[in-house]
């Protein structure tokens, strides 16, 4: 019985995702947020400077995967809130966590299918992917967990109003884009740098695009592996967590 | 089991503000019931409550003999809401709202598609079923409401003031469904402040005011309660002011209504000989005379004044 209501569950969830990628992945600023914003930081970060091709690779995949996975995901519990849509989900028989859940495969299936363009510009410029398969899972885990990231940034404040949670998602994400290895390699980093790298999930991902196009990195494949997905269980949790205590606070 | 909805001692609190004080009530199987109140009464955390929503601070609830708290999703599966304020996706298509909430309620896909054809013909919204909701009236977006909710075929209808701001038509399909929809043995829960929509559908009301059910009877026994409210309306040839009628004896209060007088009293066969008099006194010709029974409106004003008065 448990089973049968955990896997009925699942499949509101995909019903969940179906309609945010319906909805709000066709959106202008998702789109802005999720391929052009990377792109241009990237532009900003290497336009003069002399780097090697993989070097820029790793930059513009990590920046695109996080920034695409958490493009809209803050910002669909606040404007489901405000459009009453919120209040006629909690109303229907589907759970807080599917309803969190569908949230994140929309998220992970915007933010993976949107990193196959910088992948097929770095394969265009001639980046020698290595290994192939680390590099595909580490982007099926990345997206996992920065769209777990994204939910969880939605949970608090409580409020309705989405700019709200996106200034505040943002106040996260670019910090979080600088210490995590995107411009400078973890290794070429100080002690206290790569401390602080080691507490960003986007850390393991640049460390995992290295290790795939340059053949080194300053984790353990395993490592990388292993803090992804502790990250993204982590995320999901504490998502989930937060949002059944304060989701019914953000209806009028 | 008789009832379909069984409220005790439901409570429920937004730090100092309580916008449900203990209340208890139940809602027999089958029943339109109308749960009466002015804004700000309680109506809709009710409401919010019982469709599990929100969360009470204190008492139980059950319907159809699930608890609202502990179970929580069958309680879900049973119910369907259609809340005063549109709730569809306006960027889905009405057809795409109407699958969604199949699928949210795990109605197999050939019997969701069935359903929801019926039901966009019946209101007929099939012609634009393929088009997005933002471009529906505000009475076609109510009708693709009531059409979501009644796809799941639940077991128990809320609805929350359901035909506000609806055109007269709108509002009389909306109320024909409802009495076949109960018509078919099903339950519904409606939260309304238009007295004659309460007046015509409901088997039983509650009126609810500060939180607290103010009275719960079926409309015709609240009318019989309140004998105060009995009133004689009556029009003279010349207009007379209600003040002056107020010194009739017996008579309790006086109101204008147009180019009536109507007079509130406990004895209006005796109201109606001291108006004959006045009229003789004053040599005024009476125009109309009716002997009024209390109006629900009537019995939901005095009651919600009486709760003021506390």
């Amino acid at each position: 019985m448990r089973e049968y209501v955990f896997l009925d569950q699942l499949k509101r969830a995909l019903s969940i995702a179906k309609k945010n990628l319906r909805i709000y992945y066709r959106r202008g600023p998702v789109v802005i947020f999720g391929l052009i914003m990377p792109f241009f930081l990237f532009l900003a970060f290497s336009v003069g400077r002399n780097m090697p091709i993989e070097r820029l690779f790793t930059g513009l995949l990590g920046m695109t995967i996080f920034f695409s996975s958490m493009s809209i995901g803050p910002a669909i519990v606040p404007f489901e809130a405000r459009s009453r849509t919120l209040e006629r989900l909690l109303s229907t028989p589907v759970s807080v966590w599917s309803l969190l859940i569908g949230d994140v495969i929309a998220s992970f299936l915007y933010g993976f299918l949107i990193s196959f363009v910088p992948l097929t510009i770095g394969l265009i410029l001639g980046v020698n992917i290595a290994n192939g398969l680390i590099l595909f899972l580490g982007m099926v885990l990345a997206a996992l967990c920065f769209s777990s990231f994204s939910v969880l940034l939605s949970a608090y404040p409580p409020t309705d109003v989405p700019s709200t949670v996106m200034m505040i998602s943002n106040l996260v994400k670019f910090p979080l884009v600088f210490i995590s290895g995107v411009f400078i390699p973890i290794w070429e980093l100080q002690d206290w740098g790569r401390i602080i790298a080691s507490f960003s999930p986007l850390t393991y991902f640049t460390d995992l695009v290295n290790y795939s196009t340059q053949g080194i990195s300053y984790y353990s494949v395993f490592v990388d592996f292993v803090a992804l997905i502790g990250f993204a269980v982590l995320f999901l949790v504490f998502a989930i967590k937060i949002h059944e205590k304060t989701l019914a606070k953000r209806l009028a | 089991m008789e009832n379909a909805v069984e409220i005790k001692n439901l409570s429920k609190h937004y730090g100092e503000v309580i916008a449900v004080n203990h209340i208890s009530f139940e809602v027999g199987k089958g029943e339109i019931f109308g749960f009466l109140g002015p804004n700000g009464a309680g109506k809709t955390t009710t409401i919010r409550i019982l469709t599990g929503v929100i969360k009470p601070n204190g008492g139980t609830a059950n319907i159809m003999g699930y608890d609202i708290l502990n179970q929580s999703l069958r309680v879900k599966q049973i119910i369907s809401v259609v809340p005063e304020t549109s709730n569809a996706y306006i960027d889905l298509t009405a057809w795409q709202n109407l699958m969604l909430i199949g699928e949210l309620y795990g109605i197999p896909k050939k019997e969701r598609r069935k359903r929801a054809e019926t039901l966009l013909r019946k209101f007929e919204l099939h012609e634009r079923q393929n088009q997005l909701v933002r471009g529906f009236s505000k009475g076609m977006k109510q009708k693709l409401i009531l059409c979501m909710a009644l796809l799941t075929e639940p077991q128990v209808l809320f609805l929350d003031e359901p035909t506000a701001g609806l055109d007269v038509e709108s509002a009389r399909l909306m109320r024909d469904i409802i009495r076949r929809f109960n018509g078919d043995g099903a339950t519904v829960f409606l939260s309304t402040h238009n007295m004659e929509e309460a007046n015509q559908l409901c088997d039983r009301i509650a009126i609810i005011n500060h939180g607290r059910i103010a009275a719960i009877d079926t409309p015709e026994n609240l009318r019989m309660k309140s004998s105060s409210l009995k009133s004689v309306e009556v029009s003279f040839n010349t207009p007379v002011s209600a003040d002056e009628l107020r010194k009739i004896s017996l008579v309790a209060q006086a109101k204008k209504m147009g180019d009536k007088i109507r007079l509130y009293t406990d004895e209006p066969h005796n109201v109606i000989k001291s108006l004959i008099d006045y009229a003789h006194s004053k040599g005024l010709v009476i125009i109309s005379l009716n002997t009024l029974a209390p109006t629900l409106e009537d019995v939901f004003v005095k009651l919600t004044k009486e709760q003021k008065g506390d």
